[in-house]
């Protein structure tokens, strides 16, 4: 229990510090990838790329051990099938990405650094996550990030 | 317009730790390190486990002001919209990230890694959608901040 708990601060902080270095915590950057008919800025296919190129390699070889390190087993989502509300749900994501230039991780990681941007934009997407359990009640759904 | 200042290491190094960090919670703790999951599970009411999701999550403005610290980075990030244009922005992401199970880290990072079908269709479409959505402000409004 202690282990994990410091293994999920430590990947927190990794995650930030990979976050920071890229500058995908810059909304700019992120809007300048998607702005495919201007100044394309290329910076986050490289991000995503970086990011790909260890873990594409190392899931497989972590998955073959059967079991983590410090965890019973592993917890992954089993769902193979595509639905309405995968396609809906990451077109209404891509949407908001687009408007603000923030994703999740991008948006709580500058959190301590003095941008009123994420604050106003965290706080809506806490709102909107609670909302969409408000318009789900009852329902089971899987989580996932 | 503004001028890009694309700095190709600075993004490749960020997104190995990426990388790293998401392969090492796997390997640790066996779950997948997909931000909108993680927060989105921390607010439920009767999460189990909600300990280390919340430190995963402190960890992360933790990381980044460190890494500011350390490479002396400046001013705070620049927002590319206005407050309302953000809350609207905002929902969206948090609506969308729940009824979609994922976001780009999920999705994009981890579930890519998994092969999974759902994750490649997911992140086609938020990619898509987001660039569609740029192209509408920057280039038919034409109401570009920047």
């Amino acid at each position: 229990m202690m282990r994990t708990r410091f293994a999920a601060l430590g990947t927190g902080v990794l995650f930030g510090v990979g976050l920071t270095v890229s500058e995908m915590v810059q909304p700019l950057k992120v809007v300048g990838f998607l702005d495919v008919a201007g100044a394309w800025d290329p910076t986050l296919a490289l991000v995503m790329g970086g990011a790909l190129a260890v873990t594409a390699l190392a899931f497989p070889l972590i998955l073959r051990r059967g079991r983590p390190l410090w965890a019973d087993a592993f917890s992954l989502p089993t769902r193979q099938d595509l639905d309405a509300r995968l396609v809906a749900g990451a077109a209404l994501f891509g949407i908001g990405w687009g408007l603000a230039g923030y994703c999740p991780g991008p948006a709580l990681a500058p959190l301590a650094l003095g941008a009123s941007g994420a604050w106003i934009f965290t706080a809506a997407m806490v709102a909107g996550m609670l909302l969409h359990r408000l318009v789900f009640e009852g329902r089971a759904e899987s989580a996932r990030g | 317009m503004e001028v890009v200042v694309f700095t190709p290491l600075a993004a490749i190094v960020g997104g190995v730790l990426i990388g790293i960090a998401s392969s090492l919670l796997l390997l640790a703790s066996g779950r997948i390190a997909g931000i909108s999951g993680i927060l989105g599970s921390a607010l439920r009411p009767l999460c189990p486990d909600r300990v280390w999701r919340l430190l995963f999550l402190i960890g992360l403005p933790l990381g980044a002001l460190a890494a500011s610290a350390i490479l002396g980075r400046g001013p705070a990030p620049r927002m590319a919209a206005s407050a309302p244009v953000l809350v609207l922005a905002g929902l969206l992401v948090g609506f969308g990230t729940q009824l979609g199970s994922g976001c780009t880290s999920g999705h994009g990072v981890c579930g890519l890694a998994r092969r999974s079908k759902r994750s490649l269709v997911a992140t086609l479409t938020f990619m898509l959608t987001g660039a569609v959505t740029v192209f509408v402000v920057r280039h038919l409004l034409g109401s570009a901040s920047s």
